[in-house]
């Protein structure tokens, strides 16, 4: 069993209007790599689902996305991303904003198969006016409560990034917080994931290794060696996120065209060479809250 | 050491009370001012507060703000943000925020300002505004007291619940303290009305009303307590020994 493919042949395997599900979380293991691909695509009117960071302004920035389905964009350090902001601000964006809870809840009835999933997360609040959709259900128990029904988030495709994979799938996360890729990954048909590592089965570290394995290899389609792929945002514990990198990137939302040619329509190795390097990435400090 | 008192200094005082009564909750305070206060709370009025590294850990001592040998931090338990949600939704938590805007209601803003269709400013998103509100304790803290923050009618994009609320099971919020650069206040008043329990030296009941949107109760015009000299010490020697506070204020 061999799963590896290159990021060409993951964008093949999308088509336009699909919902994609983005793993990581703000500005941390962000699948950055994959994201540029389907920036360069032909690809349109994608659903994303994401704990936004520059994955969502970048693909924002494409005109790459008809509804975005999130509870938050920011890139961290810096609140705010300019480039989802300026699509919010223009009117380009269909959304469905949700509680950061009701995100996971959606993703999890989802992998779970069930058609939605009860809580009491949206009473009170404009999340279930700008929501119409949104149902509620009754407990048919005594206690006879009233619940918000979310809605499963069924993805088409998971797109996340990893420290470490084998040809099989088997991936291991080794950042402390695993934020939801395994929900991303059991809600979709296919899961991507771009790995920083690709080794052999004997060099994923036995039984102390295998404790970092978040979600069994039976649900990824394909595995992608991406180095550096989660720049600029972070992929602990290798590197940090570029924070300079960033300010260029928001700088960017007033003149697009420019990073676009020097980061962006180029191949995932040219990539690196152009934000300083395979050295310069793993050097960048983690960093402090 | 009063006459040198800072602004940030008192906020940071009266916004550690907040959670003098909250024995084991998880105690977050985001942003500036509500982390030197959680920090400050489990330093002086509560021990026994669960506090992360601003990150995945459960730590023992309140981190200082800046840079640090993150290596001598003395780690406790573990708070992923998935472990996060589950505490918050069994209502373990109780988390100090900074709204965009607030109303009359309690109702708290940090999505949008203007027209949730095409905002006039995307901000943030709701995050976890709706599920932090309805599920445990929250207190506030607002740099900058004006009728841009506190406004009249309802804000622009309802992210955590107010008192309003007329849904039977969900109930009310809890809504502590909520601390502003004018004063303290809570929502205790007739009908949870915003009520003001203390001033801060040198601001008046008029400068208070005028820079809100909507009728408050005026419950004391006292001087809001200043931090003591135990407190000063730990906010300028261990908390804070850089000085980042007075960045929220320009001091």
């Amino acid at each position: 069993m061999n799963k590896v493919l290159t990021h060409h042949e993951v964008v093949d395997q999308l088509s336009d209007g699909m919902t994609i599900g983005v793993g990581g979380w703000g500005a941390r293991r962000k699948p950055m790599s994959l994201v540029r691909a389907i920036c360069q695509s032909e690809l349109k009117d994608l659903t994303i689902v994401s704990y936004g960071g520059p994955d969502v302004g970048l693909l924002c920035a494409h005109k790459k996305v008809k509804k975005l389905i999130f509870g938050f964009v920011s890139l961290d350090m810096i609140p705010l991303d300019a480039h989802f902001r300026q699509a919010r601000q223009n009117g380009e964006l269909e959304v469905m904003e949700l509680d950061e809870g009701m995100v996971q809840w959606g993703l999890r009835a989802a992998a779970m198969k069930l058609s939605f999933l009860p809580t009491r997360v949206g009473f009170g609040t404009d999340v279930l006016k700008y929501n119409p959709e949104i149902k509620f259900i009754t407990s048919p128990y005594a206690d006879g409560e009233e619940y918000v029904a979310m809605p499963a988030l069924n993805l088409d495709v998971a797109l996340l990034h990893v420290n470490k994979s084998d040809e099989k799938g088997n991936t291991q996360i080794y950042g402390p917080d695993p934020f939801f890729d395994e929900m991303f990954a059991r809600a979709a048909n296919k899961t991507y994931v771009s790995s920083e590592e690709v080794v052999s089965t004997e060099d994923l570290g036995g039984k102390e290794g295998a404790i970092f394995n978040r979600f069994e290899r039976s649900l990824v389609s394909g595995v992608i060696h991406a180095q550096g792929g989660a720049h600029p945002t972070s992929c602990a514990p290798s590197y940090g996120f570029d924070m300079e990198h960033l300010k260029t990137y928001s700088a960017a939302a007033k003149s697009f065209s420019e990073y676009s040619d020097q980061f962006l329509n180029i191949s995932h190795e040219d990539y690196i060479e152009a934000v300083g390097g395979e050295t310069f990435i793993n050097n960048i400090p983690l960093p402090q809250f | 050491m009063a006459d040198l008192i800072s602004l940030s200094e008192i906020c940071i005082s009266s916004a550690s009370k907040a959670w003098k009564d909250d024995g084991e909750l998880l105690a977050t305070g985001i942003g500036l001012i509500p982390r030197i206060a959680a920090g400050l709370a489990k330093l002086t009025c509560n021990p026994d507060l669960m506090m992360t590294d601003g990150e995945t850990f459960l730590i023992s001592k309140p981190l200082p703000m800046g840079k640090r040998d993150s290596s001598a931090d003395l780690i406790e338990g573990y708070m992923s943000y998935s472990r996060v949600f589950e505490n918050l939704w069994g209502g373990h938590r109780h988390a100090m925020v900074t709204p965009t805007q607030i109303d009359s209601f309690g109702q708290t803003n940090i999505s949008c300002i203007g027209d949730h269709e095409n905002p006039k400013v995307q901000l943030l998103g709701v995050r976890g505004f709706p599920g932090n509100f309805i599920s445990h304790k929250n207190s506030i803290f607002i740099p900058n007291h004006s009728t841009k923050t506190f406004v009249e009618g309802e804000v622009d994009m309802v992210s955590g619940m107010g008192y309003n609320s007329h849904h039977a099971h969900a109930g009310k919020p809890e809504i502590l303290s909520v601390i502003t650069n004018l004063g303290v206040f809570d929502f205790n008043g007739p009908n949870h009305q915003l009520q003001l329990l203390s001033l801060h030296p040198g601001v008046s009941a008029d400068d208070v009303c005028s820079n809100t949107g909507f009728n408050i109760t005026i419950k004391s015009e006292a001087e809001t307590l200043l931090p003591s000299d135990e407190e000063l010490v730990l906010i300028r020697e261990v908390l804070d020994p850089l000085g980042t506070r007075k960045l929220i204020f320009g001091e």
